[in-house]
């Protein structure tokens, strides 16, 4: 005897069966779930970071006397305000504020791609693209000079509790302060880092297959959705980095 | 073969309004991004600065990814699956934050 199974499509139809209840896609319902999970990872180093700070000794005095020194946590605009080829010159926080900017717009052009692959329009889509790659591939480079210029510290350096001179950060020792803020730094931004790589190679991938056509065989550019998901997530972690990391 | 086949693709001109609209999140991210700047130059380190902080944070996270990663205009179901465990986390973020000063306070 056959067994014939009935699905009750009158009670409660869209978790019944047969439809997507989320009314997306299978891909992107699950690259939605993947950005929860990674959220999950980027606030455990984020909320770690939160801790450790306020458990450490914050300066005290004036902002404009500020010195650094390993006793206290430093202000963040005191350690990042260096700017590539202007030596000597303060500007805080202008370098990071700009590579902000350049994620940002980056974010744009990403959702014009997004809006481009929906009217099919494959030129749009690959200029967009395009100039997303570019915009990552710029928030990369401008992240590389300013690890190198945080780990090749200051010229003065600073003179730690047992009265050694200590030039730049590495895992062990820090002339911006405690340790752990070095530590800190280079396992929040280099995992986002690591991200925003990782996207420019999905995002050149996307790219390559727009420019040979597959989507327009394909009859649909979802996969430009997914990546778009993907980009536009980095770009948020970012935005938590900036305020959680430079600004308080 | 595969070139007349692309060509066959109909293009559906670009509405205006639509791409208005992204530029215009674009330029609330921007404005709300300067504001912090200017915030953090000019008012006093302390509780209150790092509340606003917080709050405009969470104002250019809640239009990257309703505008952007368009959350707004998804089913109800999606929205909150997203939506819980991110809010749960959000709090856990501040309360570890109080938790690391009760602890310095402790050492201290």
């Amino acid at each position: 005897m056959a067994t014939i199974v009935e699905i009750d499509t009158t009670t409660n139809s869209r978790w019944g069966g047969g439809v997507a209840p989320m009314n997306v896609s299978y891909g992107k319902l699950m690259m939605w779930f993947f950005l929860l999970s990674d959220a999950f990872s980027f606030s455990a180093l984020l909320i770690t970071y939160g801790l450790i700070r306020y458990s450490h000794p914050a300066y005290q005095g004036a902002v404009s006397e500020f010195e650094f020194s390993t006793e206290y946590w430093p202000i963040p605009e005191m350690v990042f305000e260096a700017l590539p080829f202007l030596h000597g010159v303060h500007a805080p926080l202008i370098f990071v504020g700009i590579m902000t900017f350049i994620l940002i717009l980056s974010s744009v052009t990403m959702v014009l791609a997004v809006e481009a692959g929906h009217r099919m329009d494959r030129k749009a889509v690959i200029k967009w693209m395009l100039w997303t790659i570019i915009g990552g591939l710029t928030f990369l480079a401008c992240q590389a000079w300013e690890w190198s210029h945080f780990i090749h510290g200051t010229a003065e350096g600073t003179v730690n509790a047992i009265g050694e001179t200590i030039y730049g950060a590495n895992l062990t020792e820090n002339q911006y302060g405690p340790p752990l803020f070095a530590s800190l730094f280079f396992f929040i931004t280099g995992f986002h880092g690591f991200h925003v790589f990782s996207g420019v190679v999905i995002n050149f991938i996307v790219f390559f297959n727009a420019v040979v056509g597959t989507y327009d065989k394909r009859g649909h550019y979802e996969m430009v959705e997914k990546t778009g998901l993907y980009w536009h997530f980095v770009d948020l972690v970012w935005v938590f980095v900036f305020t959680l990391f430079y600004l308080i | 073969m595969s070139h007349e086949e692309t060509n066959n693709i109909q293009v559906i001109p670009e509405d205006k309004e639509k791409t208005k609209k992204i530029w215009k999140v674009a330029a609330i991210l921007a404005i709300v991004t300067i504001i912090e700047f200017i915030f953090a130059f000019t008012l006093p380190r302390g509780i209150i600065l790092v509340s606003i902080f917080l709050g405009l944070t969470v104002v250019k996270a809640f239009y990257i990814v309703a505008e952007f990663m368009h959350l707004k205009h998804e089913q109800k179901a999606l929205i909150w699956s997203i939506m819980i465990p991110t809010i749960l986390i959000l709090w856990l973020v501040v309360a570890l934050m109080v938790e690391g000063t009760a602890i310095f306070n402790i050492r201290n």
